[in-house]
């Protein structure tokens, strides 16, 4: 019987012939990250631990907060710094060079195709848009840097093959309304457990950002990874990065599926999910209907803060106003990307339309720094969870949406359809 | 046969519905000040149900439907830990719940039909080893997945958790004794 994506990276990474559904096998990682603000250097020195199992391998920044809001975080920071130190860990991001991890590791080529990564946040799942098995963990970080090992249960297989066109960011229909239809169709929990492999016509047609914004927003559908097949798009971007030699992996056709489902994207309008549930998706018409006025817009987060997604904004805010009841936040991904939205003038126009421009962090996207909301707020917001209390207060609303069409509501004050814009 | 865990627990049920976020049990808004578990545990579902973090008492028990610790990677085991919570019943649960919570020692059960069987207040007694469900005030049992025996995460949980265990594991690696199983 033949393996899936990720059946072939476990058994490549356990030292197996082959794996199946339902076994735990035992792995060896090839990278892993560290956080700033889940501190593990009183645990790692509690446990007496001398060194870690490969300095080069770990990857460290503070992206949730940053710079520090309050003197706990700072405090953590001079434990990391210290950690960084101490245990010789290679690559760390000061502030002003730092970014979303997720973003900033495969720029800086800590992932290669074939990968197996293992690290913290839950949005780990997004190296799967590389062609890797990537899976988030929390309280194991401390297991993973000390042994490089991570025990797995070797997952089911579900299959999505995207097929027909997608409008693109040319047209604002992009990765975002993607994924978030699939969670509308299938459900929150359609992949608890299970690997999601993306497959189809129109998943070569998309760029890298569409596809990474889709690995990235997998755990909201539950899954251990969602992984994408490795092409000429894959390999473009990683060309001259990778510290490691690109391995790609492609299932074997007669690889075993829990199960295969077939989405046509020809012509599909941008989704938006309604509070407060990324399944409560539907699209964008059917709550511009409603008229919901917002309070904030917020284009920021690794699922959505990359230069595709700011040059959509910028065609939709350039020469126009944000709405006077409204604010529109823009914090990019990564400093790299702030860097090139300056290069390219759209933080000017964005300065003439009246966007605040933060540095790079999660920040308000899982209510934490610069732009949490406050009671009865509604927020229109291009990042990927929009539980009740996510984004700060448990009296506000979020409408998790693309950039395009967070950029359409800023000017016009109420939640609208981006391609009124075209 | 493998040695028991003591994992066997009785105690008064609150019930959750579907997809109880971490967000839920462990507000972002208060990530900034990185305060104790036991105070953070003080705001615990404060946004969908204000007030039940000071009526829980130690030895209760959640019984939830779907999606149980949905989202974020945060250490929610802890928090629910900290509140005196022995053990989490769901009909499903994230997998990054699951595993933050073995390894903070925290056990977990799934088991199909257990929400609908309870009443909050009801008495439940739950062996998160064998996966039995009792409900002692209506007298119903159900069986949910039990965790198979020599498996990494019942190693993690018979240690009391991966601080312990990983002890263990230094303490192998040191000697050259350590193999990933």
């Amino acid at each position: 019987m033949g393996m899936t994506i990720a059946e072939k990276i476990l058994a490549d990474h356990s030292g197996r012939a082959t794996v199946k559904p339902g076994e735990y096998v035992w792995c060896s990682v090839d990278g892993t990250a560290l956080l700033g603000h889940s501190p593990l250097l009183k645990r790692l020195e509690t446990l007496g631990v001398e060194r870690l199992f490969d300095p080069d391998r770990i990857y460290a920044v503070e992206d949730h907060m940053a710079p520090p809001p309050t003197l706990e975080v700072a405090n953590a920071m001079v434990d990391l710094r210290r950690l960084v130190k101490k245990y010789g860990v290679t690559h760390f991001f000061e502030y002003g060079r730092h970014g979303i991890l997720h973003e900033l590791f495969p720029h800086h080529g800590y992932i290669s195709p074939g990968d197996l990564i293992v690290s913290i946040d839950s949005h780990s799942t997004s190296y799967g848009c590389f062609n890797v098995a990537s899976t988030p963990v929390n309280e194991e970080m401390l297991f993973v840097v000390v042994t490089g090992q991570i025990w797995l249960r070797v997952p089911e297989t579900i299959r999505f093959n995207i097929t027909g066109k997608l409008p693109g960011p040319e047209e604002f229909v992009v990765g975002k309304d993607v994924i978030l239809r699939i969670a509308g169709e299938y459900g929150t929990e359609c992949a608890i457990y299970r690997s999601v492999e993306f497959h189809g016509p129109a998943v070569h047609q998309m760029s890298m950002s569409s596809r990474f914004t889709m690995a990235n927003m997998s755990v909201e559908l539950g899954a251990k990874f969602g992984i994408f097949p490795c092409d000429d798009k894959t390999l473009a971007y990683l060309e001259g990065k990778m510290r490691r030699p690109s391995r790609p992996v492609a299932p074997d056709p007669d690889a075993s599926y829990e199960s295969v489902h077939s989405i046509d994207v020809t012509g599909m309008p941008p989704y938006v999910a309604r509070p407060h549930d990324p399944g409560n998706s539907v699209p964008v018409m059917d709550v511009e209907a409603d008229r919901v006025k917002i309070d904030q817009a917020y284009i920021g987060s690794c699922t959505n803060a990359r230069m595709e997604d700011f040059r959509m904004a910028a065609r939709i805010i350039k020469g126009r106003k944000v709405h006077p009841d409204v604010r529109l936040i823009a914090t990019p991904a990564s400093q790299d990307i702030w860097q090139q939205c300056l290069r390219e003038g759209i933080w000017e126009l964005f300065a003439e339309a009246g966007v605040l421009v933060t540095s790079s962090t999660c920040g308000a996207c899982a209510g934490m720094h610069m732009g949490v909301l406050g009671d009865g707020e509604v927020c229109v917001s291009s990042t990927n969870r929009n539980f009740l209390g996510r984004m700060g207060s448990p009296k506000a609303s979020v409408y998790l949406a693309n950039p395009a069409t967070v950029a359409a509501s800023a000017v016009t004050g109420y939640i609208t359809d981006p391609r009124k814009f075209l | 046969m493998a040695e028991k865990l003591g994992l066997r627990f009785q105690g008064r049920v609150w019930k959750f519905g579907d997809n109880i976020s971490t967000d839920l049990m462990m507000p972002g808004h208060l990530y900034s000040r990185m305060l104790p578990w036991e105070e953070i545990a003080k705001h615990s579902m404060a946004a969908n149900r204000p007030g039940w973090a000071e009526q829980v008492r130690r030895g209760d028990i959640i019984i939830a439907r779907r999606n149980f610790g949905c989202g974020s990677s945060r250490p929610a085991p802890r928090i629910l830990k900290a509140l005196g919570i022995t053990v989490v019943v769901a009909e499903s649960m994230s997998r990054l719940f699951f595993r933050n919570a073995v390894n903070v020692g925290f056990p977990v059960l799934i088991c199909a039909g257990a929400y609908d069987a309870f009443e909050e207040g009801d008495v439940a007694e739950v062996d998160a080893e064998t996966g039995q469900v009792r409900n002692l005030t209506r007298g119903t049992a159900f069986q949910g997945e039990a965790l198979a025996p020599d498996t990494p995460p019942y190693e993690i949980l018979k240690a009391g958790g991966l601080d312990t265990y990983l002890k263990d594991v230094i303490a192998r690696m040191k000697k050259g004794t350590w193999r990933p199983a």
